[in-house]
């Protein structure tokens, strides 16, 4: 392009021969014409160009957004299909479950047959009937979890069987088929348990965990049974296919009393406490652990779930098996769990959730993630997280009344048999539950917790974890790290600004800031190095001397100015104004030095030889290696250049004029300062303050490389912190694409933008203001 | 005296020179902080002398164990008496202060770590022996001990002269050599040739399954993949049965070191990448000894881990990174800035989008970096995966961090300071010129173009250069868009497309942070990332100290033009 223009702009007037310029000529007319349609060109090009890096710009903000919003979407569910099982033996569904993949769902009836069907239509894949003692009913039921799918038939000889379901998924062919088998197993032994000899069972209670299993019976007297199974799987088990390789050892358990009234009955999560709930709501418990090892029991807890009448419906566990959800027939549900405190177990209240009037039927916690279902007699069906104490969805689907619901593992189908035997097939979009604005900003009373706190906790090893996301704690981190990094860049950084912007000799100056600017450059990961494997040690150590740095520097420079004072004149002449600071720059190694050699006597006497120490034992106060001073130290370096270039600029703009009228009032040159200059500059050294805490707030090498990076909420100077900046580079590699977590890592980023565009913005405004406001004194 | 103290106060001249403090405080710091880096980073290089003592430091149960240590001095602290009997070492209470040094013991073989705290009052018979070798392993750290004799097939070379030194000294040295160009040879042919070949056969097969997913794989064309893969196994099957004797003759040579304690050790020739006696040294052998460690520290590739060897491959990541980045950043930042100055209408709109922009450049990097790995990673890369790359499938090529995306998204970080730059070069090109351009009826994009941007170059070099200062010095948006601790090859290399915009690289920042904190061994790696981040500051300020003298080369120049 610039040669084709080169040829087109070169005066072509230039011929001797002809002064006449014949403007006209063809080839001139095409060449301006060339030369119109290349500037036009240009300045499309150069708009098109210039507007689009500047929405790229703003894409940035936009797509932290869009990554943000779907967080706080409510979910949706929409109606599917609507059918009836075929095999309709007329038995009763005990219960109802969806399988993985949400193809085949799974119907135990109350004659012992468990159905498999397609979920889509309801056409019967498998039928299995669980093999049960001869001539015996099923009478009771009771599931584990829907995970193990562990599940107890109670008959009517008060026997007990139990067998679990599940699905062995293949893959064959050419494109990979999929193929799911279901299956039922019995994971104890095909026998059954024998849990009262004469009497039939009136509840039923079962839990698993890794290989025991503990069957719980209470037959129409109250008397309570407890069956504990435990599994011996042989090394060899693995290899054993037919399974015949188990051996259990099945040891009882009567319980000495009898529990009256007993109208639901189940186990704990972690096979603790066994649950006894009456009608009118009162709930007990027992320690298993104690009934194990042959102690007396009484029980342990005594509270009533409901109060006034209001009579609990349903209870169930939510994933994990700590908490209880308590429906009630009004409406409500609440969450229980035990807390111990100071040797005092107790079931407390943690929260409560309403969405309507009718009594609440039937409750299904979520397998996966601590949501739970629930459909009152009315049809209405809502979701609800606990953590987020958050109600997704809530709406009249229904207008039957429910009989069973099951909800698919992912939480994406939910099915529901009506009284009539009609099953109802819903699709359920809830990607992200667990974020509501109480969890990312307020305490929350998280499971087996004594108290509601602000916790970070993003992930665990456990599939049942309870996802902790306060971001107080992170944000708590941030503004520490940012007040003990402005503790000492602001002073410093100022007080240089106006010695460097007013005071200092020009060819001083002209040194002092490109040193100053370098600074600036430095990288941060320069810094956060140094800070976390030569600073941290080096406190540590010298405590006391980094703190008596504070009181002997000053004074050592108050000491030197007075006795540069007090000099012969003819010294003091012989250095010119406004090179004090290259005075003291020995001055300041000296008592610098100084001060290390005054603290370890002092430390000797006063704190036992070793300050750290003491601080820890004698103080009662934590610390870390890798602590707040640590950072203030280091980030407080890499802010002191930003605070000090803009406020220097705003000290040495101020009109020159202002000063010398001030001068010549007979002010002395600090009174000028003060009175004249520090006003009229105050803008700009606020914004550069401004800008200053924005860097510092966003720096993320210094904090993740000097800091232990634990999140903890405490002012506590010796101890570390976690910053969001530190926080994301810690845990966005490892997060998945479109998780809560991911996205709530972009809203701490969003987060961060949004306060650093703040605070710059307003800094940028202020500044303007002030060029204006120079321009016209 | 009270009258001097109030004129004293009342000129304010104790807060002048408070303020005179603060910069000097903030001189001392920068300074000290650069030398504190000079002095750690260099000294690592330095052949230092290694000292053989007897430690015999007193134990609780009474009883004096002595035990022979070789190492070099490292530093040396004070620290209180309490501290050391806590620890286990019943000392003398009456003295406060005892002295400790540490000493850098090698043999991690032997003894298990590599650094040793002794107490300067148990060290006895403190000697340099001139016979000492220290040798750099490419395992196990280094190594410091006497020679005693050179094996080759396990076997001794006899030795005529028993105790000539010199000889099996000399002797070892020229085995020593023969290994090392064995070693060179083995690892240009793993690296180099097996390396191109697998290369080609990973390509053949996504040749073959691109067909594939085209439906175009027809029998000829299976046929010719087939052929060709053919070809590089048989070429891959030669390599390897080179490979096989060069290893032979590799372990051919062995030597037997005595340690400390007596303990006597044999070491494979092709482990040594360095033996020299650190006691015989001169001051002049100490140089060329010390710049042959710098250039292999410049010049080599990691070793154990990155906590030894060379940084090569994070300098070269590193250069490459920042060169890509400015082919992005140059063009889009100029086009912008011209837009804003020159071609939109100045209103309250350019006033925003300049305070937008200026802010922009405050904006936390980690922020960028999360942009950079949703949207460019993810969502641009994961399409162009879809679209060009499906054959690779399930494994992402564009659709994981990697070079191109950390340039992309540090072209983006540092964008708004070449914006700021040359628009402030553009606002300083007096408005004289221009309408001198223009009346003699140049357009206003030859204008632009011939007068404007020539006037306005040096502006935009000095934003380019503080851009790639920026960039270079920047970790943490790099953490998460394509920087890894180790890459397995360069991204600019022999094989087809030579130039590797997916893969992933080193870099210099990220080392110094990967080394220093993620590392098994700190204290070993710890002068190396002091040499590291050294490198990394002198880069970074000689960009700087080059774009601040442009500035004011460049304001100078158009003084003139504003009378």
């Amino acid at each position: 392009m610039p040669t084709n223009i080169d040829q087109s702009s070169q005066p072509t007037t230039v011929n001797q021969q002809s002064p006449v310029i014949k403007v006209d000529s063809g080839r001139l007319l095409m060449r301006r014409k060339l030369r119109h349609f290349y500037d036009k060109a240009a300045s499309v090009l150069i708009a098109i160009g210039g507007i689009s890096v500047i929405l790229a710009i703003l894409l940035i903000f936009l797509y932290l957004f869009y990554e943000v919003i779907p967080l706080f979407e409510s979910a949706a569910i929409e109606q599917v299909n609507e059918y009836r099982l075929e095999n309709a033996d007329g038995s009763r569904s005990l219960h109802l479950a969806i399988e993985e993949q949400s193809e085949i769902g799974m119907r135990i009836g109350s004659s012992g047959i468990v159905d498999f069907f397609d979920v889509k239509n309801g056409t019967l894949r498998a039928s299995i009937a669980v093999s049960l003692p001869n001539s015996a009913t099923v009478v009771n039921f009771a599931l584990d979890t829907e995970e193990s799918g562990v599940f107890a038939l109670g008959l009517d000889t008060g026997e007990v069987v139990v067998a679990s379901y599940g699905y062995e998924t293949s893959f064959s062919g050419e494109e990979n088929t999929r193929t799911i088998t279901p299956v039922i197993d019995y994971p104890f032994g095909e026998q059954s348990f024998e849990i009262f000899s004469d009497t039939t069972l009136s509840q039923l209670a079962v839990r698993t965990a890794d290989n025991s299993l503990v069957i719980a019976g209470i037959n129409e007297n109250g008397s309570v049974q407890l069956v504990r199974a435990s599994k011996q799987v042989s090394m060899f088990a693995a290899f054993d296919l037919d399974g015949d390789d188990i051996n259990v050892e099945i040891e009882s358990f009567p319980v000495q009393f009898q529990v009256a009234d007993v109208s639901q009955m189940f186990i704990g999560g972690d096979q603790r406490w066994l649950y006894f709930v009456s009608a009118n709501g009162l709930i007990r418990t027992l320690d298993l652990r104690s009934i194990f090892n042959g102690e007396s029991v009484d029980f342990d807890i005594e509270t009533f779930l409901t109060q006034g009448g209001v009579r609990p419906t349903q209870v169930a566990f939510l994933l994990g098996g700590i908490s209880l959800l308590v429906a009630d027939d009004e409406g409500g549900i609440s969450q229980w769990f035990v807390i111990r405190e100071n040797n005092q177990t107790r079931l407390e209240k943690i929260r409560e959730f309403r969405s309507n009037s009718s009594p609440i039927l039937r409750l299904t916690p979520e397998q996966r993630r601590k949501n739970f279902v629930s459909v009152d007699s009315e049809g209405y069906v809502a979701i609800y997280n606990t953590t987020a104490h958050r109600e997704i969805f809530s709406k009249d689907l229904f207008a039957e009344t429910p009989h069973a619901i099951a909800l698919s593992p992912r939480g994406n189908t939910l099915l529901i048999e009506s009284e009539s035997g009609m099953l109802s097939l819903l699709n359920v979009r809830n990607a992200h539950p667990e974020v509501s604005w109480s969890v990312l900003w307020e305490k929350v009373w998280y499971e087996s917790y004594s108290e509601p706190d602000y916790i970070w906790q993003s992930s665990a090893s456990s599939n049942e974890f309870e996802p902790k996301y306060s971001l107080v704690p992170l944000s708590f981190g941030t503004l520490k790290a940012a007040f003990y990094a402005m503790l000492l860049a602001a002073p410093l950084a100022i007080c240089g600004a106006i010695f460097t912007g007013y005071f200092m000799a020009a060819p001083m100056r002209r040194k002092v800031k490109p040193l100053i600017e370098l600074m600036e450059a430095l990288p941060t990961v320069v810094l956060g190095f140094l800070a976390g494997l030569w600073l941290a040690p080096f406190v540590e150590q010298n405590l006391l001397g980094i703190f008596s740095i504070l009181i002997v520097l000053p004074a050592g420079i108050l000491l030197t100015s007075f006795a540069w004072m007090q000099l012969p004149a003819q010294i003091r002449h012989s250095i010119p104004d406004g090179w004090e600071a290259a005075l003291l720059i020995p001055v300041v190694l000296l008592f610098g030095y100084l001060s290390f050699v005054v603290a370890a006597p002092i430390e000797g006497v006063f704190f036992g030889g070793d300050m750290r120490f003491w601080i820890s034992n004698n103080l009662g106060v934590n610390y870390d290696q890798r602590n707040a001073l640590v950072v203030g130290f280091a980030m407080g370096f890499a802010v002191i250049p930003t605070i000090f270039s803009i406020a220097e600029d705003a000290i040495f703009t101020v009109p020159k004029h202002l000063t010398y009228g001030s001068l010549a009032l007979g002010a002395t040159p600090w009174q000028s300062l003060y009175r004249v200059v520090l006003p009229t500059a105050s803008p700009g050294i606020f914004s550069a303050l401004m800008i200053g805490m924005g860097r510092a707030v966003g720096e993320t090498m210094i904090v993740l490389m000097a800091t232990g990076n634990t999140p903890i909420m405490d002012i506590n100077i010796f101890e570390g912190m976690r910053t969001l900046a530190a926080n994301i580079a810690v845990e966005i590699p490892e997060s998945a694409v479109d998780s809560t977590h991911y996205r709530i890592l972009f809203l701490a980023a969003l987060v961060l933008f949004m306060f650093t565009f703040v605070f710059n913005t307003i800094a940028e405004i202020v500044r303007q203001r002030l060029r204006v406001k120079y321009s016209t004194v | 005296m009270k009258k001097r103290i109030s004129t004293w106060l009342s000129a304010g001249t104790p807060w002048i020179w408070m303020n005179a403090g603060a910069v000097a405080i903030c001189i001392v710091m920068v300074i000290g902080l650069l030398l504190l880096l000079t002095v750690r980073g260099m000294s690592h290089f330095w052949p230092r002398d290694v000292m053989q003592a007897i430690y015999s430091p007193p134990s609780s149960s009474g009883a004096v164990q002595s035990t022979q240590v070789i190492g070099e001095f490292v530093e040396s602290e004070f620290i209180v008496t309490a501290q050391i009997t806590s620890s286990g070492i019943p000392v003398d209470d009456s003295q406060e202060f005892y002295e400790r040094q540490l000493l850098k013991l090698g043999n991690r073989d032997l003894t298990g770590a590599d650094f040793t705290w002794v107490l300067s009052d148990y060290l006895d018979d403190i000697e340099y022996p001139q016979n000492i070798v220290a040798l750099e392993r490419r395992e196990w750290g280094n190594f410091y001990g006497y020679l005693t004799e050179v094996k080759e097939d396990g076997l001794s070379i006899p030795n005529p002269l028993i105790n000539d030194d010199l000889k099996i000294w000399t002797d070892f040295n020229q085995r020593l050599e023969r290994a090392q160009d064995i070693h060179d040879e083995i690892y240009r042919i793993q690296k180099r040739e097996i390396g191109e070949i697998n290369y080609a056969v990973e390509r053949l097969r996504l040749d073959e399954r691109r067909l594939q997913l085209d439906e175009e794989d027809t029998p000829e064309a299976l046929a010719e993949i087939n052929s060709s893969r053919i070809t590089l196994n048989s070429r891959y099957e030669l390599l390897q049965s080179e490979l096989q004797l060069l290893y032979q003759e590799i372990n051919r040579d062995t030597a037997v070191f005595v340690a400390a304690n007596q303990q006597e050790v044999e070491i494979k020739l092709s482990d040594i990448v360095r033996a020299y006696h650190p006691n015989q040294l001169t001051l002049i052998a100490k140089f060329f000894a010390y710049f042959s460690k710098l250039a292999e520290f410049v010049t080599d590739e990691p070793r154990e881990a990155n906590t030894e060897g060379g940084i090569f491959p994070a300098i070269f990541g590193t250069v490459m990174m920042v060169m890509l980045m400015s082919v992005f950043v140059t063009p889009f930042g100029v086009v912008a800035a011209i837009y804003l100055r020159e071609y939109a209408r100045q209103g309250f709109v350019t006033r925003a989008i300049r305070i937008a922009v200026n802010n922009l450049a405050g904006v936390p990097s980690i922020v960028y970096g999360v942009f950079g790995l949703g949207f460019f990673i993810y969502i641009i890369g994961g399409e162009i995966d879809q679209i060009f790359y499906p054959e690779a499938l399930p494994a992402p090529t564009f659709g994981t961090p990697g070079l191109l995306w950390a340039s992309l998204t540090l072209a983006l970080l540092t964008v708004p300071v070449v914006i700021v730059a040359t628009e402030e070069g553009l606002a300083r090109i007096p408005r004289s010129v221009r309408e001198g351009s223009l009346a003699l009826g140049a357009t206003k994009f030859e204008t632009l173009w011939r007068v404007v941007l020539p006037m306005a170059s040096p502006a935009m070099m000095t934003g380019l250069i503080l851009a790639v200062a920026r960039a270079a010095g920047e970790v943490a948006p790099l953490m998460l868009v394509g920087v890894v601790k180790l890459a397995p090859s360069l991204p600019l290399n022999g094989n087809y497309p030579y130039l590797h915009l997916e893969q992933k690289f080193m870099h210099l920042g990220f080392h110094i942070y990967d080394v220093g904190f993620q590392s098994p061994n700190i204290e070993a790696a710890r002068p190396l990332v002091f040499a590291t981040a050294l490198l990394l500051v002198l880069v970074i300020a000689a960009l700087n100290l080059l774009a601040v003298s442009m500035r004011n080369h460049l304001r100078e120049k158009y003084k003139s033009l504003d009378v």
